[in-house]
Formats: structure tokens, sequence, C-alpha cells
């Protein structure tokens, strides 16, 4: 059988302008640059890169809770790229968000009773009473219990928190859920705990997860397939297995060799990169990484890099264009 | 979801109910209240004030219109006049207390409306910027470009004396505090997480604005409106002072201080106890507003 | 290992703070012994002590709020509880120096790198101007800033978070310390930063005869890094030993838990092994083991009694019912 697309992200564009100064012309951050990929019904798709590459942005930009400069989001095979606010809104039902930071992704002055019927009552699912009903076996679901209706939020820990987060995106039954760093605001011991309860919501509840994270460990364990992104660019995508057994782009490669090593025993042969990331108000030319890349051409330093696939990955660089070869 | 119908029994009746609803709000504050010797002596000048201010005409001794001219400039602690008298013989505690009330009447009235204008048009401006926001903004900042108390004088005399007046032109010169505060505070809540979340869980607009927004804004305008009172209470004494506002012979802060500048050398206490009126009554409101800010901080609130 | 010199010995330190709702024992009873040349990491999770034991050593801790309640920390010799805030001064930066997790707020926004590179060997040393400044220069090569002559004069904000975290680290570096204190170092960076961060402190490690207390919750940071460990839980040392020994054959529940719930250590997509529960606040630690309410083999002698520190072999476990026959954590690849 093969895959249902659910979301279908085509050359999907944010760029924001700065002013620099009253004389200077406009100055553009290119955030999200031209990103193609598919997340597939039932699938976990991890987006992955470091601060700034653009990867929460783009989480957002598909929930249209940031308007995109261009680009094409088809949910379920309808285009929502320009979809009015109120129309966005009856089809947020399907598409739900969890954040990073369970301190501020709750508001502070409304109890979890009104937090978790709130997505029911604005959707004008079932009936009042119906709803606390929803609630509390919600609540139960994610591990806390009826007990807990009438408190606020600053009554919890982060990791009760981040629960109470994913049991309001989870209340409305949707397919899809963008989960942008869930665990990364969380102590070790707490982040296996949700993330246990995420992946035991997809199968319970059939969902499709975008995980945005930088934690290279968690995508590995969490998602099914990758992208990878840097200075608002998707540079690789693969089956997660596939990405962490062999990856092709060079930043790929040099991202996974970052990672800290798992046992003193372990030996890595590390790539360690030179320099920081640049900053994306103005990228190099060429291709964005060609700076730090330890297999830079001179191709590289002027030329975009095509996007060509490779096996089952999808990369853009030129050491596998088929000029190059 | 899988259907399991809870029935009505499984729910609890008592968790439905606000937990812990008796002894919760009031008895935090009041402890908080004791903790602070500053918070607690600006709360009790304002209870006193607001005793004054509501029961004045029961406790005051005299009519503050009763014109005894036998009985002019009295010197404090004379017979029956704890204060003394005027240059026409009222008593002048029986006035102080009795523009209490209008002191009152005016601070809390201006605040209300300068409140609810500014704190609209903050929200709209910072809710949907663009060229809304630019409108509002600019009309702040002429308004803001006049010297607060000129800008009062100004109206009142265009538009005439009178307390309906003054308290409109209060307003109209002060709801521009409101509209800034109002407008950084929507502009900062808007970007945070749990607003952009009520966004993707598809809240409407309007509900986001009122149910989300502006419960967030109590604390910020409650605080600012107690330091505004104080400015509107001595705007009031001075621009009664200055022959505008409140008309004689109805007694007001402001117009006695006027009224008793001319004897300042013979007769100190015609103005010394007004104007001790106005610094406390300014004092107290602003301790009390002092500690309302960081009694308000939610954090505090848990413990 | 254990024929060098110590540098640093902590002994039954216990720092506590106080709060609107009574006083909270940040550290409570912590021993042990850092010696020369050596790296010893300080693992544990928010609020386990971790910070506030390295800030009683520097001294630095948020007085009066937080204080050390009794204990002694000698360091080469010395007691520092016992020393004045200039006895103190002189040792900070001089023969003790620590860096922070953000490196942005640790540097003077107001200063150049330079100026503020320079005034510890102003203070601690006899150098003029130009030596100064030719010195800082080396320093700023040393941890790998490119461009070290423009650099020096430039302003923090100019950097990145990596190279930001690199002058904080020639800067800790410049008086050669004895003692280095980093305190989660990398955690703020990201992961190839990082990875430039952890590469640099082992080549400073490799050539210096320094001792390092690495702070991290970060058990990986770990594995690349220490010679020792101790991980820490509600204010205590749980568990101490070699960083092979605690990697192999954990012993103490909350340490296993630990290793066990890396996703790294678990088949992908299966069910990560956790501990259930959340760290305790200051003032739900139960009066006997602090872990026990989260522990799967705890008995009621650890719900009334708090274990003490006992050596097995040559570590250290602070548990009634220590894993004996340890399971090995395996590590998929």
């Amino acid at each position: 059988m093969l895959p249902e697309p659910l979301l279908e992200i085509k050359q999907l564009k944010k760029y924001y302008e700065i002013k620099k100064g009253w004389f200077q012309p406009m100055q553009q951050v290119r955030a999200v640059d031209d990103v193609t990929f598919t997340v597939y019904k039932g699938e976990t798709f991890g987006l992955v890169g470091e601060s700034g590459c653009g990867k929460s942005t783009t989480g957002r930009a598909i929930l249209r809770l940031q308007e995109h400069t261009s680009g094409e989001i088809r949910f379920a095979g309808r285009d929502i790229s320009g979809l009015p606010y109120t129309e966005m809104r009856q089809l947020r039902r399907k598409m739900q968000m969890v954040f990073q930071d369970p301190y501020a992704s709750l508001n502070p002055k409304k109890t979890i009773l009104q937090i978790l019927t709130e997505p029911l009552r604005v959707h004008g699912l079932y009936a009042p009473e119906e709803r606390v009903q929803k609630a509390i076996e919600m609540l139960e679901i994610v591990g806390l219990s009826e007990y807990h209706l009438h408190s606020y939020p600053h009554e919890f820990s982060g990791g009760q928190r981040q629960r109470i987060g994913i049991a309001r995106a989870v209340i409305l039954q949707p397919e899809l859920i963008i989960a942008d760093e869930p665990v990364s605001a969380l102590d070790v011991s707490i982040q296996s705990q949700v993330i246990n309860l995420l992946l035991q919501l997809q199968r319970d509840f059939h969902l499709t997860y975008i995980f945005i994270s930088h934690d290279l460990g968690v995508v590995r364990h969490m998602t099914d397939r990758v992208g990878v992104m840097y200075l608002g660019k998707l540079v690789e995508q693969a089956k997660t297995e596939e990405l962490f057994r062999s990856p092709k782009h060079p930043y790929t490669r040099a991202l996974l060799s970052a990672v800290p090593i798992r046992h003193p025993d372990e030996k890595k042969e590390r790539v360690v990169l030179k320099g920081d990331v640049p900053s994306p108000l103005n990228p190099p030319e060429g291709c964005h990484f060609h700076p730090r890349c330890p297999d830079c051409m001179q191709i590289c330093k002027t030329e975009k890099p095509p996007v060509v696939e490779v096996g089952d990955h999808v990369v853009a660089c030129h050491l596998y264009a088929t000029e190059n070869r | 979801m899988n259907q399991t119908t809870v029935t009505e029994s499984n729910v609890n009746p008592q968790l439905l109910k606000k937990r812990k609803a008796g002894s919760g709000k009031a008895g935090f504050y009041l402890r908080q209240l004791k903790k602070s010797p500053s918070g607690m002596a600006g709360f009790v000048i304002i209870l006193i004030v607001l005793f004054l201010g509501i029961f004045g005409s029961w406790v005051a001794p005299y009519d503050p219109n009763l014109a005894e001219l036998s009985k002019k400039l009295l010197p404090p602690m004379s017979e029956g006049h704890l204060l003394g008298t005027d240059q026409l013989g009222r008593d002048i505690l029986s006035r102080l207390i009795h523009g209490t009330s209008v002191s009152l009447i005016i601070g809390s009235c201006a605040v209300v409306v300068a409140g609810a204008v500014g704190t609209t048009l903050g929200v709209i401006a910072g809710y949907f910027r663009g060229w809304v926001d630019t409108i509002i903004m600019r009309l702040v900042d002429v308004v803001l470009s006049f010297p607060f108390i000129l800008l009062v004088l100004v109206i009142n005399a265009v538009i005439g004396t009178g307390l309906k007046n003054i308290i409109l032109s209060l307003a109209i010169a002060g709801w521009v505090i409101y509209a800034r505060v109002v407008r950084s505070e929507v502009l900062a809540l808007r970007e945070k997480e749990f607003i952009v979340s009520c966004v993707a869980t598809g809240v409407p607009r309007w509900e986001i604005i009122l149910k989300h927004i502006v419960p967030n804004l109590f604390t910020p305008i409650i605080v600012l409106s107690s330091l505004q009172i104080a400015t509107y209470i001595i705007a009031e004494a001075s621009i009664s002072f200055l022959g505008f506002g409140v008309q004689p012979p109805q007694p007001a802060w402001g117009n006695m201080l006027s009224e008793g500048k001319d004897y300042i050398f013979s007769a100190w206490w015609l103005i010394t106890f007004p104007g001790i009126a106005i610094v406390v009554t300014a004092l107290g409101v602003n301790l009390f507003g002092d500690w309302l800010r960081d009694v308000l901080d939610p954090e505090l609130k848990g413990n | 290992m254990r024929e060098r010199a110590p540098i640093l010995e902590v002994r039954q330190l216990k720092t506590h703070i106080k709060t609107a709702n009574g006083i909270v024992k940040a550290v409570d009873g912590v021993d042990f012994t850092i010696y020369e040349g050596e790296t010893v990491g300080i693992v544990g999770e928010s609020g386990c002590g971790k910070s506030m034991t390295s800030l009683s050593v520097m001294g630095l801790l948020p007085k009066p709020m937080a204080y050390i309640e009794s204990g002694h920390i000698h360091f080469a010799g010395r007691d520092l509880t016992q020393l004045s805030e200039k006895e103190m001064r002189k040792l900070r930066g001089n023969d003790i120096s620590m860096i922070f997790q953000e490196p942005m707020t640790s540097l003077n926004p107001v200063f150049t790198i330079g100026q503020q590179l320079s005034e510890p060997l102003k203070q601690h040393t006899r150098l003029n101007k130009k030596e100064i400044r030719n010195a800082v220069i080396s320093m700023l090569q040393s941890v790998g800033i490119p461009r070290a002559e423009q650099i020096i004069d430039e302003y923090p904000h100019q950097l990145s978070g990596g190279m930001r975290q690199r002058v904080m680290i020639s800067l800790a570096m410049l008086c050669q310390p004895k003692l280095l204190i980093a305190d989660e170092p990398t955690t703020a960076l990201d992961v190839t930063i990082q990875a430039q961060i952890l590469e640099l402190m082992k080549a400073i490690k490799a050539t210096t005869n320094m001792a390092m207390m690495l702070i991290t919750h970060d058990l990986g940071v770990v594995a690349e890094m220490c010679d020792r460990v101790m991980v820490m839980y509600a204010g205590q040392v749980v568990e101490s030993a070699d960083v092979r020994t605690i990697f192999n054959r954990p012993t103490h529940p909350y340490t296993q838990g630990l290793l066990a719930s890396m996703p790294t250590a678990n088949e992908r997509k299966g069910e990560l092994s956790s501990i259930p529960g959340s760290v305790p606040r200051p003032d739900e630690i139960p009066p006997g083991c602090a872990f026990a309410p989260r522990c799967s083999i705890a008995t009621d002698r650890c719900r009334q009694e708090r274990p003490v520190l006992q050596a097995y072999e040559n570590q250290w476990t602070r548990c009634w019912h220590p894993i004996s026959k340890p399971s090995e954590v395996t590590h998929a690849t």
C-alpha cells in the first residue's frame, strides 16, 4: 500500500525584512528558503538543525501562525496557504501544535479545566458537560488526574505542564501535530516520560507528527524520516535509520559526528566544523554551507546546489550532482 | 479517543466548584499586606480617605459652606474648630472632609474613563498593528507632546468647568498613558506562546483578545491606575487652584489652596491642611500601588 | 591517579537558601575530593544542588539569601569557608576560575574583549600594557579564535555564542588556574559548536595539569570529558565512581535510571525506560531516601531511613539496596 500524503510543503519561503538604519536599504533574512517536503499519514517526520536554521519557523509557517512569504502548504490535498483567518481557524481542529516551553505556552490565568475545554468549546464539539468528561479522560490519558482540574499552570512541574500542553493538542483528535522541541526544556528523567507519552498517543490516536528538535538522540528514537535544515534550506532528507547510518550531505555528517559519545569507551571520528553558523542576514553565496564544508569545491562558492536523489536520500549538494560525479 | 462515556456520578461535583474558594484570595492579600509596612500604610490611608469621602457629610462637624464672619481666620485648636476657620469663618476640617469626596470622585471617574478608552485603543493598536496602530500611536504622541497639566487646563478652559467636565478633560489628557502601556503589553503578549497556542487551537480572534489578552492586562492596568489616581487628584487640585475646575463655594482641596494663598503669611493653616491632605492621599495611593505591583506578580501567588 | 595531590577537598558541605517559605537545603552534606589534573563531572537534574555546590566553592553564593551552613572547603591547604571576601577575590580568577552556561551574561557588554581579558592580568600579575595585550592575543589564539588582533577590540555582542564561550574559557585560563569550574559550559550552544568547545577543553586538559569540575546534566558530555563522576540528587551525592564504572555498572537506581533513559540506549521507536514521577521540590523531600518515591526497588527501610554513602570497591553509593549485579546498559549503535 502506498503511503498517503497528509501534508505537502512546496517551495515554502519565509523572508523577513529588517531595517538596519534610516538610510540603509532594507535587509532580508531568509529564515525559510525554498523548503519542499511531504509528510505521510501516520508517520513522524523530524526536522533537525541548529538554532536559527529555520526549523521552528517552518513549523509555525505550516500552521499559519506566522505568515509565509510564498509557497504551497497542502493539507489533505487542499492548499491552505492562502486561507483567511476564520477558515483556517476551522481547519485547526485537524492540525495542532505542542510548544517547547511548558512555562510559556499555558495561560497562567486559566485553570486546567478551562485550558482543556477551550479547544472543544471554540470548535463547538460536545455539550458543555461532556467537555468536562473529555477533559478528565484526556488528563488521565496523559497521566494526570481529575484532581488537577481546577489547578493553575504554575502549580505544576515542567513535565506535568508539558503533559497538559500535549493533552490540549490531542483533545481535538487532530490528524497532524507539530511538536516544536517538546522535550528540550525538560529534565533528563522527565524527557523520556514525555517521549513515551508522545509515542503512545501516536499509536492510540493514529497521529502524524512533525517533530522539530535539535536533539539528534531524540530524533533518532522518535522519527521515521528526517529532514536536516541549515540556514533556511533543507539540505538532506531520508529515512531516519538510513540518515543516521550513512549521512550524505557534509553538514549532516558533521552534525551527526558532533553528538557527544554515549559511553566513555566509544571512539568517534569527529568532523569538527570550522567557525560558526553564518548570519542568515547575508548568507554565503552559492551553497550556504561552503565556508565550513570540508568537501568544498570551486562550484560550491558560486552556484546553488541542485536537489538530487541519492539512493533513498534527497540531498542538496554539488557532490552528488550528476555532472560532478 | 475511545468513547468511554463517564457517567455523571464519576465526576466529583465538588471538584467542579472552585477549590479553596473561601480563605483563598482575601486571606492571601491580607497576609501579604501584613508583611509590608509601606503597603499597609498606603492601605490605611486609602481606607481613611474612602471613609471620609463616602461618609463625609455625617462625619464633618459643620456645614462646609456655613460662613460665620465673626469667627473668621481662627487658628487651629480654637473653640470647636480643630483646624481653624478660613477668611469667611467656614470650618476648615469640614471643608477638607467634604473636599475628599470631590477628589475621590474626580480621581476614580477620570481613571475609569481614561483607562477604558486608553485600554481599548491600546489593545487595538497592539493586536492589529499596521495602519491602525500608526494612527493611534501618532495621536498618542501628539497628546503626549503637551505637558499634562497644561493640556488639562486648556481642555477645561474650552469645555467649561464643573465636575463632569473636569473628569472629561483629565480623561482626554490621560488616556494616552494607558494606550501606551497597554499597547506595549499587548505587543509582548501576542508573541507569548500561550497566545500563539490559542491561535493554533483555533480560538476566534475576538475571544483571544477578550479572554486571553485582556485578563493578562489587569495587573499592569490596576497598578497604573493606582498611580494615575494620585496624578489626577493632584491635577484636579492644581487646576482648581488656578481657578478652573471645581468652582467655589463647593469645597475642593485645590480651590481651598487657591483661596487661602492670599493669607499665606497671616493665616498659614488655610493652605497647610489642604496641602497635607493632597500629599498624604497621593502618597498613600502611591505606596499602595507599589505594593500592589509586587503582590500581583503571579509567581508569588503560588506560594 | 590517587597518588596525585588533592586540589580541592569538600567535606560535609551544607549550603542553605533562605526563601519566603523557609530554609531550603540546596546542598545537604556533600563530600568530594578533586585531584590535580583530573576532571570530575557533577551530574544531576535541575535543583539537585550541583550549581550551588560550585558557587559555594567559588564563594559566589548570592548572599545573604544563600549561605554555607556548615562544612569545609579545602583548596590548596586553605579552608575557603574561613577566608575573607578580599582573600577570596585574590583566589578567584587566579587559582580557581569559573565558566558559566550563558557566556553573554557573564561578559560585561560595555567593555571590549581586550579590556575584560586584561583585567585579571592587571590584578594578579605585574606585566605592562604591551605585554598584557600580547598575552591576551596569544590566549585568544590558543582557544581557536580567528582574527584575535581584531577581536580583542570588539564588544561581546559582536561575537557569536561559541566565540563568547571561547572568550570565557580564555578568560578563565589566563592566570593558569589550578582548578577550573565549568557550569554547563556547552548547554547553551549548538551541537556542532559544542563539539568545538569540548575539543578545545580536551586540548587544554591535555596540555596543562589543571583540575576541572564539570557540572552538567548531559551524560554524553560526561562520557566525553570526565575521569570521575558524581551523581547528585536532591542536594546529596547519590553515587560517585570513575566514569567507566558509572557507565558500566551503575549501582544506584537513579544513576541506572538516568543511563537507561537515554534514547540511544533504547530500541528505536520502542518505549524508553524512564524514571516515574518528577524531581521533588525542596519541601517535598521525604525523610528517608530522597529517591525512594520514584524508585522501583524501594522498601520500607528506604522510606524511613536516610541511606549513607557507602563504599563498594571503588564506588560510593547512597543506597540501602545497591544493584549488586548490575544489568549492562546496552547502547544501540
